[in-house]
Formats: structure tokens, C-alpha cells, sequence
């Protein structure tokens, strides 16, 4: 196809994988009770090439037994202790970074450039910011006045659920595994039905540097072992990352036991290029390009994916142009080859979607820039769930304006004023990311205040690093991940409110 | 005219259907879902299990089922007849077929504006169940 751009080199060695995998509950792997497994398919060819565990509700009541009998003692483990695990935890990792990022990358379908460079490094620094925040940590005091003390002291709130999406399935289950173990929380850790086996890598690194029962994690399918999970009285939380309606089910289970959740639901972010940014042509405007084209990173598979282009109109041409250019010199081809920039979609009925969403925009009436078609892509990738990058043009009532694709597809439009740009980013019923580029140091300010999203990136975008929080506004969740604030998600409060006075009120 | 329906369904779809209903033993519903990872797909429940309300839009029966989405997506999703269809793949979320290996998606076609003028009208999810 004349605008696919195909990489050269060969696939590196695939690490060695196990047939199958338990669940580790308890400090060991442990066989599902029903004794079933079921096939986990990569991306990169289709093919089966692990099994996962096929947890049930019996499962998750061994998993969350082992995590209640250790909370009593993890729960009172010093600071100091928590935070020597975590970064041990992120030691191991760091030594064995190539292994687990190829795994990630048969595992979910994404190059191994980006499992390389992002991913694994993501997760290594993330155990370690949580491991020295806890260190610096402090309770707060008041005098209220001189015999009156009110002191507001930490405690973790308990045995945690986390349920875990596939798009990043080792540095999201990061995301809320190192803040609940910093927070003295344990948990009972469930990830995604298309990625399970990476996680269970890593348990086969890490396992026995935490206590037993502080860290489990029971694979399976939503309905068998989410449900399950994510409805147990027992659970003194539930985090989740995905979409709408299951958040919505478990913000149901979460109301009939009144704990606490925190969300994280997706989006469809705006990045927006402001006039300026083609003043010159320089390695500021090379950069926008760059970030307008992000939408291509993990093939689109982020919540945050800049999924729409929203461009200055005098500038249009002079920027798409180049974006185009851009887009089409995306490299395809096998993930783990190293020259390859985008990878295979997840799986199949993701890929599916997408395909139906390019067919809706056409229908809708936008027009393919670039891509617009499945891949193609032969050499034993035949079988795989490969996308081209696409731009559309249209305009942003369009469905594939509003709906999360979550696939390597970007649709651009067009604004005339800063208020329309406002407008167009914030007609959207999401607010998680959003881009502005600018040379102007006003609307350096003016616009990201106006945005209504939890994660405004200004003249960047996809940086994730752990010390800035993350989390979304209107229908992307609440919660903020990827920072300190998250252990406030994890511990409540118990407040002692001292009187040193001997004098009675005089009341009775 | 008679009204035209706004979600219809493949036959393979409705062999799953059938399928669910004998293991599950109760009828089931849909909620369309919105947002990252496996949002846009069309979870399938067991009827009442997930709670709907003021905010949620019954957009038609499907094949004995009804199917919902919220208010705020309807709004982008009204000008589109969609049809529930069944893809093999490995989706993740609690929707019931999952285990079967299969995912049930949603493919969508504008409707033509006398399509549009003829539809059945839709209502909140809380007429729908004070009506049950």
C-alpha cells in the first residue's frame, strides 16, 4: 500500500515464556480452582502463546483471605521498610528490563522501542517515587488552643481491589499497585483478559520480596473474577481503569458496600496549535508536528490519546502538510523488531471497532488524509491486528470526534479565535488530557486554565512522569494517579482530638 | 409509515443471545459504554443487573433485550442506526459473552433524514422500568 511505511529488521528472540500461568495468591502461584485455563493471544500474529488462569469467585476469596491476613502486620510495617521493598521492587525490574519489555510486547501488540523507552522505565521510576514519598511523609498537628490538640494521622484503609486495563498492563497496574503497597494497603490485583501473562513475569521476579498475602493477583475473565471481586464486602476500595459502563457497575457495587472508588475512563483529547506555533519554521514547530502526530503512540490504544487535531485555520495547510508527512513515515511492521514505530492493536474485537469507526467516518461525511484501512501486513504478521495511522478531516459533531477510538486514528478540524478553539476542546463529554501549543505566553496560561480536563500538556504531550498527577474531570473519573495525592486515595484519616485541660466542661 | 427501529441485530448475534439465555437462565440487557479500553462496545447483562435511571436512554429492544445508552452519548449517537453484531476476540469488561471468546460490537449507518423523521421514540431509563 502506497502509504505504509514498513520496518527492516528482524524480530529480536522472544524470551522464554511458560505454557501456563497460575495465579499468585499468598506469596506462591496457585492453581484455579476450576483447574481452567484459557488461551492469551498476541497480537503480533494471532497465535496463542500462554494461558492464564481462569479465576473465579472462590479464587478471589483465597486471594483476599491471604491479603486480610497479612494487612494486620503489613499495615503497621515502618515506613522505612515499605519503602526498602519498593525499591527493590523496582531493582529487579530495572535488571531485568529487556526480558519484561519483549514479554509486554507479545503480550499487547505494542513496539518494543516503546516497551523499551516508556513502559518498563515508567514502571521502574513509579515504585521508586512512591518508595521515597512515604519517607518524606508527614501526619499533621494543630493546637487549637492550649489544651486542645487535634491530631490528623494516616492509616491505610485495608485490602484494596484493583482492576486493570491492557493498554499498559504493567505500568498501569503499577500506577496502583505502588501507591497502595506505600499507602500500607494490600491488595487483590486483577488485570485484563488480553494481557495477562507479563504480570505473572513480573510475580516470578518480584514475588518473594514482599510478605505473602500483600500482593496477589488472580487473572480470569471480567464477569468470572472481576465481578467477584470488584462487589465483595471485603474490599475496603476498588480502583479501576477502562470505560464507562463497567465504571459505572462497580461505582453500583462500591454504593451497596459504601466503600470508596477512583476511576480513570478515557477521553478524546484536543490538542490544540495555536497561530504562532508557525511562526518559524524551527525546531519549535518541528516539535508541534511531532506532537500532533502522537496520536500514533501505542497505537492509539491511551486514554489520553490526542485524538483530535484542533489547528489555527491560517496555518492548516503549512502544518497538516507536514503531520501527514509525518504520519506516513510511521514504521509498521513486527514489534519486536527495533526499527518498528508502531505496533499491532491488542486484539481482535479492538481492532474490529476500529475498523467499524473508520467506516463510520466515512459515512459521517470527514475526510481520509492518510490511512484509513487495516494494515495488511504480511512475513507471518498476516494474522495480526495491525492498523494504518489515519488522519480525518471533519468537523467535531462527528461521532469519531466524540467517541473514544482507541485506535491510531486522529481526526482534525479547524478554528478561527482562542474562544472557538476553547469551545471545540471542551465540547466533549470527556476531560482527561489536552495539548496546546503556542509561542504565545499568554495563551500559555489562558487556554490550559480554560480547558476543562485534569492534564492540560503545554508545548508537549504523553509525558507521564510519576510527581504529576493525573487523573480526569467530567466523565473521565476522578482520582489522581501518578503522584503523592494518590495515597490520599489509599489511607483514611483518624483524627485524635486531645484535651490536656483538667477542668470539667460544667454541662452536667 | 411504521417507525423504524434504532438498534437491529445479525443472526449471529442472536445465536449468542440465545446462547446466554439458556446458560445465564434469565433474560439480558445491553448498556452501550463510552470512554477508553473497551468503551464504545455494547456490554450485554443479565436483565437488572445494571442500573439505569434518569440519565440512561432505552433506545429500542433488540432481539427481546432492551438496550440503553447514557443521555450525554445519545446525543452523538441519535443520527446512527446501529446493529449489534458479534466479532471473535478477547474484550475485556464484566459483558457475559466475554468468556465465550467472542465480543458483541456495534456497526453504525447514518440514517437517511425520512429514516430520521419515522424513528420510535426513545425514553429515560426510569420510564422504562416504572413501566415493569
Amino acid at each position: 500500500m502506497e502509504t505504509l511505511t514498513l520496518s527492516q529488521a528482524q524480530p529480536v528472540e522472544r524470551p522464554k515464556i511458560k505454557e501456563k500461568y497460575d495465579h499468585f495468591i499468598g506469596g506462591k502461584f496457585v492453581a484455579p480452582s476450576s483447574g481452567e485455563y484459557f488461551d492469551n493471544i498476541s497480537p503480533i500474529d494471532g497465535k496463542v502463546f500462554s494461558k492464564a488462569a481462569r479465576g473465579n469467585k472462590e479464587d478471589i476469596e483465597k486471594a483476599l483471605d491471604a491479603a486480610h491476613a497479612a494487612f494486620p502486620t503489613w499495615s503497621k510495617t515502618s515506613a522505612a521498610e515499605r519503602s526498602k521493598l519498593l525499591n527493590k521492587i523496582a531493582d529487579v525490574i530495572e535488571a531485568n528490563l529487556e526480558m519484561l519489555a519483549r514479554v509486554e510486547t507479545i503480550d499487547n501488540g505494542k513496539a518494543l522501542r516503546e516497551t523499551r523507552a516508556a513502559d518498563l522505565p515508567l514502571v521502574i521510576d513509579h515504585f521508586r517515587y512512591f518508595a521515597g514519598v512515604i519517607r518524606a511523609d508527614e501526619s499533621t498537628i494543630s493546637e487549637h488552643d492550649e489544651n486542645t490538640v487535634s491530631i490528623a494521622l494516616h492509616e491505610p484503609l485495608g485490602v484494596v481491589a484493583q482492576i486493570i486495563p491492557w493498554n499498559f498492563p504493567l505500568l498501569m497496574a503499577t500506577w496502583k499497585i505502588a501507591p497502595a503497597l506505600a499507602a500500607g494497603c494490600c491488595t487483590v490485583v486483577k488485570p485484563a483478559e488480553q494481557t495477562p501473562t507479563s504480570i505473572m513475569v513480573l510475580m516470578e521476579l518480584i514475588g518473594d520480596i514482599l510478605p505473602p498475602g500483600v500482593l496477589n493477583v488472580v487473572t480470569g475473565f471480567g464477569v468470572e473474577a472481576g465481578k467477584p471481586l470488584a462487589s465483595s464486602p471485603r474490599v475496603a476500595k476498588v480502583s479501576f481503569t477502562g470505560e464507562t459502563t463497567t465504571g459505572r457497575l462497580i461505582m453500583q457495587y462500591a454504593s451497596e458496600n459504601l466503600v470508596p472508588v477512583t476511576m480513570e475512563l478515557g477521553g478524546k483529547s484536543p490538542n490544540i496549535f495555536m497561530k504562532s506555533v508557525a511562526d518559524e519554521d524551527d525546531d519549535f514547530f518541528d516539535k508541534a508536528v511531532e506532537g500532533a502526530v502522537m496520536f500514533a503512540l501505542n497505537q492509539g490504544e491511551v486514554c489520553t490519546c490526542p485524538s483530535r487535531i484542533l489547528v489555527h485555520e491560517d496555518i492548516y495547510d503549512k502544518f497538516m502538510d507536514r503531520v501527514i508527512a509525518r504520519t506516513k513515515a510511521i514504521k509498521m511492521g513486527h514489534p519486536l523488531a527495533e526499527d518498528t514505530m508502531m505496533g499491532a492493536q491488542a486484539s481482535n474485537d479492538q481492532y474490529e471497532k476500529i475498523l467499524s469507526y473508520l467506516d463510520i467516518g466515512k459515512q459521517e461525511g470527514a475526510v481520509v488524509l492518510t490511512g484509513g484501512a487495516k494494515a495488511g501486513l504480511n512475513s507471518g504478521l498476516e494474522e495480526g491486528y495491525y492498523i494504518q495511522p489515519t488522519i480525518f478531516k471533519g468537523h467535531n459533531k462527528m461521532r469519531i470526534f466524540q467517541e473514544e477510538i482507541f485506535g491510531p486514528v486522529v481526526c482534525v478540524t479547524t478554528f478561527k479565535t482562542n474562544e472557538e478553539a476553547i469551545a471545540i476542546a471542551n465540547d466533549t463529554m470527556y476531560g482527561l488530557g489536552a495539548g496546546l501549543w503556542s509561542r504565545d505566553a499568554h495563551e500559555l496560561y489562558q487556554i490550559p486554565r480554560a480547558i476543562q480536563a485534569g492534564r492540560v500538556w503545554v508545548n508537549c504531550y504523553h509525558a507521564y512522569p510519576a510527581h504529576a498527577p493525573f487523573g480526569g474531570y467530567k466523565k473521565s473519573g476522578f482520582g489522581r494517579e501518578n503522584h503523592l495525592m494518590m495515597l490520599g486515595h489509599y489511607r483514611q484519616t483518624k483524627n485524635m482530638l486531645i484535651s490536656y485541660s483538667k477542668q470539667k466542661l460544667g454541662f452536667f | 409509515m411504521t417507525e423504524r427501529k434504532r438498534v437491529l441485530i445479525t443472526k449471529a448475534a442472536e445465536e449468542v443471545i440465545d446462547t446466554l439465555r439458556k446458560r445465564f437462565g434469565s433474560e439480558l440487557m445491553f448498556h452501550q459504554s463510552g470512554g477508553c479500553c473497551d468503551g464504545s462496545s455494547p456490554m450485554c447483562f443479565e436483565k437488572g443487573d445494571f442500573k439505569v435511571g434518569s440519565q440512561d436512554i432505552w433506545m429500542g429492544e433488540v432481539y427481546g433485550c432492551d438496550f440503553f445508552m447514557s443521555a450525554d452519548q445519545f446525543e452523538y449517537w441519535k443520527y446512527t442506526e446501529l446493529t449489534l453484531d458479534v466479532t471473535p476476540g478477547r474484550g475485556s469488561s464484566f459483558s457475559i459473552e466475554i468468556p465465550m471468546g467472542i465480543r458483541f460490537l456495534i456497526r453504525s449507518r447514518l440514517f437517511t433524514m425520512e429514516e430520521f423523521e419515522h424513528l420510535e421514540p426513545v425514553k429515560t431509563g426510569e420510564e422504562v422500568l416504572g413501566e415493569t
